[in-house]
């Protein structure tokens, strides 16, 4: 009984964690995609420089009508968020942020985390096709071809790291984890943070949302609550990404001080690395549907399988 | 039988985790439920069509170019299954391993040479 208990703690932490990291992401994103384009962004809510923006939203959104439009495929239509979200979910547990501080260490961890994380994508795919719409049928059959050109690379830059500390669980990988990986992996790194960045359909990525040309892509027919859980989806997808490149690049919990602040370090390295993310979002335009699938077909794939050559011959070369 | 239930036991959170997402799920939903209006019309219910009428199904003909990129896809998938099981003990079985599976990802990667010098990367 003790341990379900263990247990049930756990998941109320990683459950937090899951609720609150993606809004924090969110306001971040907020602030400094208008700082960066001379505005001010959230001033009002909360009082103190817009910090409760999202947590209005949330309130808003709970608010709002459910409409299905008449010719959607209902109960697809109605369960593509939640398909979406709990993915994300789940892949949390894995995520460790320190030595003893992780929902549940899997020896498979890595392997599962990338599993998992594919299986989220299906939620887009579901709300394309469901929604009974030409323009989110578009964006839909845009994210199918989208996830399998960027799954490959992003597969094969965390294999590259798998080999080079010679296990699949994330605690083992950080223990593994030496400085000069950030120059031995560091094409794996570009690779995984890009291919990842597509994963997630996030700009310069975001060619089946593109609302310039598609609406809003597979999500052109939600609203209200449906929209916000994709909407958290994306967040925790971030995190997600962020927390993982941070473990798997950049050492997670391994710094000075790290004994006592191991959990500090890797939560300040995955905010880095969010913070590019939303970086990257204001600085660069968005990518022609066929112009993305050169990307990873000529220039991802390629680079990661060099990495591989690179990483085989590390290991060895080290072994002997 | 010992070894199995501590292997499969590591996974029980997991199991957790999607029940108790799955309630979160239907608690959020419950209470947009409760607190949210309802006046479906058939305006709104229409498929949104940029405002105007919306022309012919929603589920139309697409370009079959996309389904070239699914075919690449499953000549790589293939070999990250291989891969994965093979990183975390190669390192003990030296150079030869490590030729034999260049020359596994060298066939698949031809495929991909082809794929490019066909000419199906490129749109115009």
């Amino acid at each position: 009984m003790p341990e379900l208990l263990e247990v049930l703690v756990r998941v109320a932490i990683v459950i937090a964690a899951f609720l609150v990291l993606p809004l924090i992401v969110g306001q971040i994103e907020h602030k400094t995609m208008a700082h960066m384009q001379s505005r001010v962004g959230p001033m009002y809510a909360g009082a103190f420089h817009g910090w409760a923006q999202l947590v209005a939203d949330g309130v808003k959104f709970v608010q709002k009508e459910a409409v299905v439009p008449a010719a959607a495929d209902r109960q697809v239509f109605k369960l593509a968020p939640a398909v979406a979200m709990l993915p994300y979910l789940v892949a949390f547990l894995a995520v460790p942020l320190g030595p003893g501080l992780v929902g549940q260490d899997l020896d498979l961890g890595l392997f599962f985390v990338l599993a998992v994380m594919g299986v989220g994508v299906v939620g887009t795919l579901m709300a394309g096709w469901a929604s009974a719409n030409k323009f989110s049928l578009l964006g839909g059959i845009r994210v199918a071809a989208q996830l399998m050109a960027y799954e490959l690379p992003f597969v094969l830059a965390a294999a590259s790291v798998a080999m080079a500390a010679g296990t699949l669980s994330l605690l083992g990988i950080v223990e593994a984890w030496n400085p000069w990986w950030l120059l031995w992996q560091l094409p794996a790194m570009v690779v995984f943070f890009v291919a990842g960045l597509a994963e997630l359909q996030r700009p310069p990525f975001d060619m089946p949302i593109a609302d310039a040309e598609l609406v809003f892509g597979p999500y052109t027919e939600y609203g209200g609550l449906r929209f916000a859980v994709f909407l958290l989806a994306e967040y925790a997808g971030i995190v997600l990404l962020s927390a993982l490149t941070a473990v798997l690049f950049l050492g997670g919990w391994r710094g000075p001080f790290e004994e006592q602040l191991g959990w500090l370090w890797t939560l300040a390295k995955t905010g880095l690395v969010a913070f590019v993310v939303v970086w990257i979002r204001v600085a660069y335009p968005r990518l022609r549907e066929d112009q993305l699938q050169r990307l990873a077909w000529q220039g991802l794939v390629p680079l990661a399988l060099f990495q591989l050559a690179i990483t085989a011959v590390g290991v060895v070369v080290m072994a002997s | 039988m010992a070894d199995n239930t501590a292997y499969y036991g590591a996974y029980l959170p997991l199991v957790v985790m999607l029940v108790v997402g799955a309630a979160l799920v239907v608690a959020m939903f419950a209470g947009n439920r409760l607190l949210r209006p309802t006046h479906a019309t058939r305006e709104k219910l229409l498929t949104y069509e940029c405002g105007v009428d919306p022309v012919g199904e929603g589920w139309a003909q697409h370009h079959v170019r996309y389904y070239v990129f699914a075919y690449l896809y499953v000549i790589f998938a293939v070999d990250a299954v291989f891969l994965f099981p093979w990183a975390t003990v190669f390192g003990g079985l030296g150079w030869v391993s490590v030729g034999e599976m260049a020359v596994f990802i060298g066939f698949i990667a031809v495929g991909l040479v082809y794929a490019w010098r066909k000419g199906v990367l490129t749109w115009t």
